[in-house]
């Protein structure tokens, strides 16, 4: 890519990634209401939360709690502009997981017991989905001969065809990713599971509404892994990945949370096997 | 030849003098005095002799055979001596068994006869040396405080400090002289004192427990000495090279001697089994987590840049002869499945030092997956995590050695709130934590590094890479969040550390910062050299990704300005407890009206990452490895 096109890829990730993922929580809040038997808010609802939230006084029980969510935000944000500039996909992985190591510690300064909680069962999530993720960077590599997401880009094959024990795997740990059941131990949108609101109990006013749009450009960077084993066929990676995010909220509705044990044990199994077995099988033929 | 015989000679002088000095003062300007000396010779070898090209040292065979001989059969002589005033006939027929075999060697195949070149430098050895000579300088500024409160605290222990500063010293002069010995009886003669060393550091308590671990250090580390004097026997016998450049090189680029890599893999792999010892991989980590028994600073010093570092040394060292044989990929599988078990039970610790000694051997497997596949991009990252690893481990060993101090504990859980209780020593240990797992810090540059040249090579040995790194993610983090967290009003406790203290973990902190900005200078100039030297080529990180990485710690860089706002525009409550808050915010109404206090405490998920279960499985499956790799080897 050359550095106007990159510079215009980036701005329009910047500006595009937010709008994107916006519409798309809306779109799980009206299907989930649907699928729940209610009308549900209008889809336009979370841009509505964010702009309140951003309005609203901001309540902390730790005076430095808001810095890591601050700090959150801008890597979940960075770590798209790796991705999508065609940047180094062991190193987006790496940006994410440090962006999602500030959110933890917030939930960790906040020093409050439910807060606490949620950290730790944040922690255990990225414990779950961090090798199904990195294993699918390296059967991207082992199939493009290159970590770069603008070199896997260009591979002349459809990667799903070399890769579908990977592509299940990945769409496995994208509930965990998405937040949502039965995987989302460390806070859930639904409130017949939740006691308290898990890791960002204490947060409030316009840290939350950060939390809400770091989260949206979150969504936008797993889903644009998700289109990479499609990118090929664009038509096809727009279908795919549609396809992809109803059925994780399917499984959102159809779910209850489960507990870490078995949360933590089924990803690692999946990474085993799926995620394993297909990297030994393409290296086996290669 | 003045360099590496100056490096090894001071120290060893300076441990002779410590030997003799009986006032505490005189002790402590004596080590202060000889650690920046010593320090800045190391790095002025860096300096004055760049572009360092490989020297060769002759040394007369026939002088050096009989002094080794000499000084080989004492320390075996000492060794079987404390076995049998402490009745632990293991160590007296192991030490027995020593001397016989350096007896043969030495008398019947005049093993050494034939070294023409005893001494020698190169790239790799200098990186080393720096790395022995700066760590171990700052660990040893840091020792004479320590051990003051040491015994302060346990009166009830023998002063013994002048033989504890001697063993020190003598341990950085061994460690020079692994570095830079090119004959393996060389070599296996400051081996086996490093051995020694450390088995007299790790007891000195001088407690029954003390002792014990301070054997079992000893008898596995001699298991390895033993290997090692059968390679340099085996090799004698088929008049092999003795000579390490000789040995450790490319079949093409006359590496071997007059053999084929058939005839020197057996010996090899010996040399590795003395090497896995050494550097604890499993089934042998069990020493170095019972070196814990030995007051901060040893351990310190065991698990960054000495002893542990003269095993993976050694490891990479005979990386070139290692690559693409099945033994290899024997010890690469050990190095993985000690990663991954390592890191797996270092969830389930609460002990700070025990979760650092897991992570520590956890790391030396990741090293020795390096050296086992032996590919030049694996030998890349591997000296990139040896440097990493011996910097960052040390600070946070001192960190915890002085947090004990002051706190009287070490377990993480009492940890909470020690961003107010001791505000710079937490950040410190905040500092090497990231240092250890996040990115963009050093470790993490080489955990990338580790990966594609696994991936490369077999993705299989990726698979424990993937899953190690996920635990070690969730144990470093659940520690962090500890050190975080603040539910009551704390005193400082900070005071009374003394300055040279400080000054040496404030170096080490700065060093960790530091090298993770300067890794690509220090990776060009010094190793990128070497691996061209040894491979002919070489593959490191496009500096695309260095850009992007000098990105991300410019932005953590920014952290601290947070400061300026501190608390602006914020409005402080106390945090939500499931009831009415009475007092305070730690204490509140439960639902039948009685007051009730609240606790935080962290996952350690011992039922399902239990020590004893994962460690037997490790001792199993590594044990079952080895005897394959000698099988294949065969």
């Amino acid at each position: 890519m050359s550095l106007p096109w990159l510079i215009v890829a980036i701005a329009a990730y910047l500006v595009g990634a937010p709008l994107a993922g916006g519409l798309l929580a809306g779109i799980d809040r009206k299907l989930s209401a649907r699928l729940q038997g209610r009308w549900g808010p209008p889809i336009l609802q979370p841009f509505y939360d964010v702009a309140k939230l951003l309005q609203k006084e901001n309540i902390v029980v730790r005076r430095s709690q808001s810095f890591y969510i601050y700090f959150f935000f801008v890597f979940t944000v960075f770590t798209g502009g790796l991705f999508f500039s065609g940047g180094d996909l062991l190193l987006t992985i790496f940006a994410l997981t440090l962006a999602g190591i500030f959110f933890v510690l917030g939930a960790y300064k906040a020093s409050s017991p439910y807060s606490f909680i949620g950290a730790e069962r944040e922690l255990i999530q990225m414990m779950s989905y961090e090798p199904m993720v990195l294993l699918t960077a390296v059967g991207m590599y082992q199939v493009t001969g290159s970590f770069f997401v603008g070199d896997i880009l260009a591979a002349r094959r459809l990667l799903v065809l070399s890769l579908p024990g990977l592509f299940l795997g990945f769409v496995f740990i994208l509930v965990f990713k998405m937040r949502k059941s039965p995987f989302d131990l460390a806070g859930s949108h639904h409130a017949h599971q939740e006691i308290v609101r898990g890791v960002t109990t204490e947060f409030s006013g316009r840290t939350l509404a950060l939390i809400e749009v770091a989260h949206w450009y979150e969504t936008v960077v797993v889903l644009g892994v998700v289109a990479l084993f499609f990118a090929r066929i664009p038509w096809l990676a727009a279908a795919a990945t549609a396809a992809v995010y109803l059925f994780v909220i399917l499984v959102d509705n159809v779910f209850a949370r489960v507990k870490w044990q078995l949360a933590l044990a089924s990803a690692w199994i999946v990474a085993a096997t799926l995620g394993v077995g297909n990297i030994l099988v393409v290296f086996f033929l290669r | 030849m003045a360099a590496p015989l100056a490096l090894i000679g001071f120290p060893l002088l300076v441990a002779l003098i410590l030997l003799t000095v009986k006032s505490g003062a005189a002790r402590s300007i004596v080590v202060i005095a000889a650690s920046v000396l010593l320090a800045a010779g190391t790095l002025s070898l860096v300096f004055t002799h760049y572009p360092l090209t490989e020297a060769r040292f002759h040394v007369s065979p026939a002088l050096t055979r009989w002094a080794l001989l000499g000084l080989e059969l004492a320390l075996s002589a000492f060794v079987f001596a404390i076995g049998v005033r402490r009745r632990r006939l293991l160590v007296s027929l192991l030490a027995l068994l020593q001397a016989g075999l350096s007896a043969v060697t030495g008398l019947l195949f005049e093993a050494g006869a034939g070294v023409e070149h005893a001494l020698s430098a190169d790239k790799f050895s200098i990186i080393m040396a720096v790395i022995v000579g700066v760590v171990g300088s700052l660990i040893a500024v840091y020792s004479p405080g320590y051990m003051e409160a040491y015994h302060r605290h346990h009166g009830e222990l023998g002063d013994r400090r002048r033989l504890f500063f001697f063993l020190q010293f003598l341990f950085l002069s061994a460690m020079f002289g692994i570095l830079f010995s090119n004959s393996l009886p060389l070599l296996h003669l400051f081996w086996e004192v490093t051995t020694l060393c450390s088995f007299l550091l790790i007891g000195y308590d001088g407690t029954e427990q003390s002792r014990g671990k301070a054997f079992l250090a000893l008898v596995l580390n001699m298991l390895g000495g033993l290997a090692f004097s059968g390679a340099i026997l085996y090799l004698s016998a088929t008049s092999g090279p003795l000579e390490l450049d000789g040995l450790a090189r490319l079949e093409g680029l006359g590496g071997f001697g007059a053999l084929t890599r058939s005839g020197v893999i057996l010996p090899v792999v010996m040399l590795a089994f003395a090497g896995m010892t050494k550097s604890a991989q499993m089934p042998f980590s069990s020493w170095l987590l019972g070196a814990m028994a030995a007051p901060t600073p040893v351990s310190a010093l065991l698990h960054s840049s000495t002893m542990v570092k003269a095993g993976v040394y050694l490891i990479v060292r005979l990386a070139p002869v290692l690559q693409g044989s099945l033994p290899g990929v024997m010890i690469a599988l050990i190095g993985g499945v000690t990663f991954l078990l390592a890191s797996l039970i270092a969830i389930s610790q609460s002990d700070a030092k025990r979760v650092l000694a897991y992570s520590t051997v956890a790391n030396l497997g990741l090293i020795v997956m390096c050296g086992g596949i032996g590919t030049y991009e694996s030998v890349w990252a591997a000296i990139l995590l040896i440097i990493f690893h011996a910097i960052t481990k040390a600070l946070l060993f001192l960190s915890v050695g002085t947090i004990e101090q002051r706190t009287g504990s070490r377990d993480i859980e009492d940890m909470s709130g020690l961003i107010v209780s001791m505000p710079k020593l937490s950040i410190m240990v905040q500092i090497g934590i990231a240092g250890m797992f996040l990115a963009p810090f050093g470790m993490l540059v080489s955990k990338w590094a580790v990966l594609r040249a696994l991936v490369d090579f077999n993705p299989l040995l990726a698979v424990f890479v993937v899953f190690g790194s996920s635990a070690t993610l969730f144990f470093w983090v659940k520690w962090m969040g500890k050190l975080l967290e603040v539910t009551k009003a704390h005193q400082n406790l900070e005071r009374g550390i003394e300055a040279k203290q400080w000054a040496s973990l404030g170096a080490l902190a700065a060093l960790t910062l530091a090298i993770c900005g300067f890794y690509p200078l220090v990776s060009t100039l010094l190793i990128e050299p070497y691996v061209i030297d040894i491979y002919g080529t070489i593959r490191t990180m496009s500096p695309g990704n260095i850009l992007i990485m000098s990105i991300m710690l410019g932005l953590v860089a920014l952290f601290p300005l947070t400061f300026f706002v501190y608390g602006r525009r914020v409005k402080v409550v106390d945090p939500y407890l499931g009831g009415g808050n009475v007092d305070s915010s730690f204490s509140f109404q439960g639902a039948a009206g009685e007051v009730k206090s609240m606790r935080m405490s962290n996952y350690y998920l011992g039922k399902a990452f239990g020590e004893r279960t994962l460690s037997t499985a490790g001792l199993i499956a590594c044990a079952a490895l080895v005897l394959v790799s000698f099988g294949v080897a065969l």
